[in-house]
């Protein structure tokens, strides 16, 4: 449509405050949906696995725990329901964390993966892993984890440090954040030559992303910065929804854009860091969970955080069910499964849409 | 006293001084002024630094305010700049964004409500004939579409000082109109004093009521359009031999004759 036609009043718009108050509706309703949609992927990945136990005594096993066999029970317990909510709760973090990331770096690739974080936790816990380097005051089964989880923190840091040095646009954290991919891939390859062979094994799996490391212990964990990091995500969407109009617009409209994006990418430190400590890199949902959220509900933020972290949970269950199913009695790293089957649903998405993710 | 007045105003980006020891005479509470002058100047500099988006030493006094001693949500409840360059790939409709810049930080008084927010909005689309475009996205809008939309996210804003960065850059002749209309229009029912940088000198004495030249961080000149368009001031400033003078109908005409060599 041309400017100079919009001067026939013929061909004003029907009446968009209506039309305004309808989509924010159209939006809740999504919201409701997406909720709905990741419980039931919920439910499908907790009945999937291997063992010939009938969805509906797992189900029922959930909610009353003597129905079960002790060997049912060990399996309904230690396994399903922590790798299912582990899955849930990464597919989570990452997904807000990317949709945090993508906004306040401007830029629609922005993910923990593709700026360093995961390539930071890999070799922190291939360090771990090999070297056995590390806080050796904790507990073996926490080793790896923390510290993946210090060198993807500190690589988010890193990124924050740069943020604030003095001149640097956003550009530049992205190039520091595709830097820190190559240094780091660089550094855990050649921790992973100088490994021995069982070490590499461990490390090589560990780099694939595993739910299978997922216990009640790190479920809390991850479900504690979850539930801590969301609401103050969700009290910031008004200035993050302003930032999309540019960061001079934001600032001239009030928003400390400094402090704004220092806070949110120290959420996404946290998510991130805390996400990938326990099931290693994971890399597509960062990415593609935020996209999906963008076209369903936009970005008026207060729809596209919680539409984001619910997209994020629903691809990461589907993917864990997935990696159960794909080959009958082997448990495929989920990592793996995310991208297969992520990136066509992506690619759908996009050419659905005409190219405009 | 209402009104604006700058006093030894220096800004600039990583210690490198753009503007120095810039002094504008006071302006009034209603008055549209120009900033204009050839590239590298430091016209967009010197919004940004009366907007607060970059650090300056000086004195702006805003209706007897010293708005360099206010936070930055306080400083844009009566400043709001709208700079040249255009966002990108933002997947929220018209509306969206001038509701987005109306509740980004409170404006003063009570908060507005989503419902109270979406109706201002849709007002100023209106106001500004654009209300056509509330519902579609802005990364499928034109540059000049984008420049509306712009345009409305600064006026919903209401505030004291609106300072807008080449406005007109990506319009059609007859939108280029329309929002230098709009800007006199807002000074003068709604009393904000509004700068705007121009490159487009006839354009710029067709709105003004005072005009400032600046060059080389510096103001060359500030007047009236007659008082700051000269041949002699376009000569040092643009390097060009031009003659200024009024149409039959009164309007100001710039006819450039030659480019001075140096």
């Amino acid at each position: 449509m041309e400017v100079g036609k919009l001067a026939d009043a013929e061909r004003a718009a029907p009446d968009a405050v209506a039309a305004y108050g309808r989509d924010v509706r159209k939006r809740f309703v999504a919201l409701c949906v997406l909720a709905l949609l990741a419980a039931a992927a919920l439910i499908l990945d907790v009945v999937t696995g291997p063992s010939t136990i009938s969805p509906l005594v797992v189900l029922k096993g959930v909610f009353d725990p003597s129905a079960l066999s002790t060997a049912q029970q060990a399996i309904v317990w230690q396994v399903r329901l922590p790798y299912a909510l582990m899955a849930t709760l990464v597919g989570a973090a990452l997904a807000l964390a990317g949709a945090e990331m993508q906004t306040v770096l401007n830029n629609p690739l922005a993910s923990p993966f593709t700026l360093g974080v995961s390539s930071a936790a890999s070799f922190g816990a291939s360090l771990a892993i090999v070297l056995g380097v590390g806080a050796s005051f904790i507990g073996s089964d926490w080793l790896v984890p923390l510290n993946a989880f210090v060198f993807a923190f500190g690589s988010v840091l890193a990124l924050q440090a740069l943020a604030r040095m003095k001149g640097s646009g956003v550009e530049n954290i992205v190039l520091f954040g595709i830097a820190l991919v190559f240094a780091f891939n660089a550094l855990t390859a050649l921790v992973q030559f100088l490994s021995s062979a069982e070490a590499l094994q461990q490390l090589v799996f560990w780099t694939m992303g595993s739910l299978s490391r997922a216990t009640w212990g790190n479920v809390g964990a991850l479900a504690l910065v979850v539930g801590l990091v969301t609401p103050f995500s969700l009290l910031s969407s008004r200035g993050l929804t302003a930032l999309r109009l540019g960061e001079d617009r934001a600032m001239s409209f009030g928003v400390d854009v400094k402090r704004l994006r220092f806070l949110s990418l120290l959420r996404v430190s946290l998510l991130s860091a805390t996400a990938v400590a326990f099931v290693g890199a994971i890399g597509f949902i960062g990415l593609v969970g935020p996209h999906i959220a963008r076209l369903l509900v936009g970005e008026d933020h207060r729809f596209f955080l919680p539409a984001s972290i619910l997209s994020g949970a629903i691809i990461m269950s589907l993917a864990s069910a997935a990696s159960k199913a794909i080959v009958p009695g082997v448990l495929m790293p989920v990592g793996i499964v995310t991208a297969v089957i992520g990136v066509p649903v992506f690619l759908l998405l996009i050419f659905r849409n005409g190219g405009r993710a | 006293m209402t009104g604006l007045s700058v006093q030894d105003l220096s800004a600039g980006y990583g210690g490198r001084p753009i503007v120095e020891g810039l002094s504008l005479p006071s302006l009034d509470a209603g008055e549209v002024v120009s900033v204009v002058g050839p590239n590298g100047a430091g016209k967009s500099t010197f919004l940004r630094a009366l907007a607060g988006l970059i650090p300056a030493k000086g004195s702006i006094r805003l209706d007897e305010v010293e708005l360099t001693s206010l936070s930055l949500a306080d400083r844009a409840k009566r400043v709001t700049y709208m700079p040249q360059t255009l966002p990108q790939g933002v997947a929220l409709t018209v509306l969206e964004t001038v509701v987005a810049a109306i509740r980004a930080t409170p404006l003063g008084g009570a908060a507005f409500t989503d419902a109270q927010a979406v109706e201002r909005a849709f007002e100023v689309l209106q106001r500004i004939g654009a209300e056509a475009l509330a519902g579609q996205r802005l990364d499928r809008l034109s540059g000049g579409q984008k420049q509306l939309a712009g345009l409305a996210q600064a006026l919903a804003r209401e505030p004291r000082l609106l300072l807008l960065d080449e406005p007109t850059s990506a319009l059609d002749l007859y939108y280029q109109l329309r929002v230098l209309d709009l800007a006199r229009e807002a000074a003068a029912e709604r009393g904000m004093t509004v700068m705007i940088v121009l490159h487009d000198l006839q354009a710029a004495a067709r709105v003004s009521d005072r005009i400032a030249v600046m060059a080389k961080g510096k103001l060359v000149a500030f007047g009236t359009p007659d008082e700051a368009i000269t041949p002699d001031i376009l000569a040092q400033v643009y390097r060009v031999s031009a003659r200024v003078q009024r149409c039959d109908r009164g309007a100001l005409q710039v006819m450039i004759d030659d480019v001075l060599t140096p």
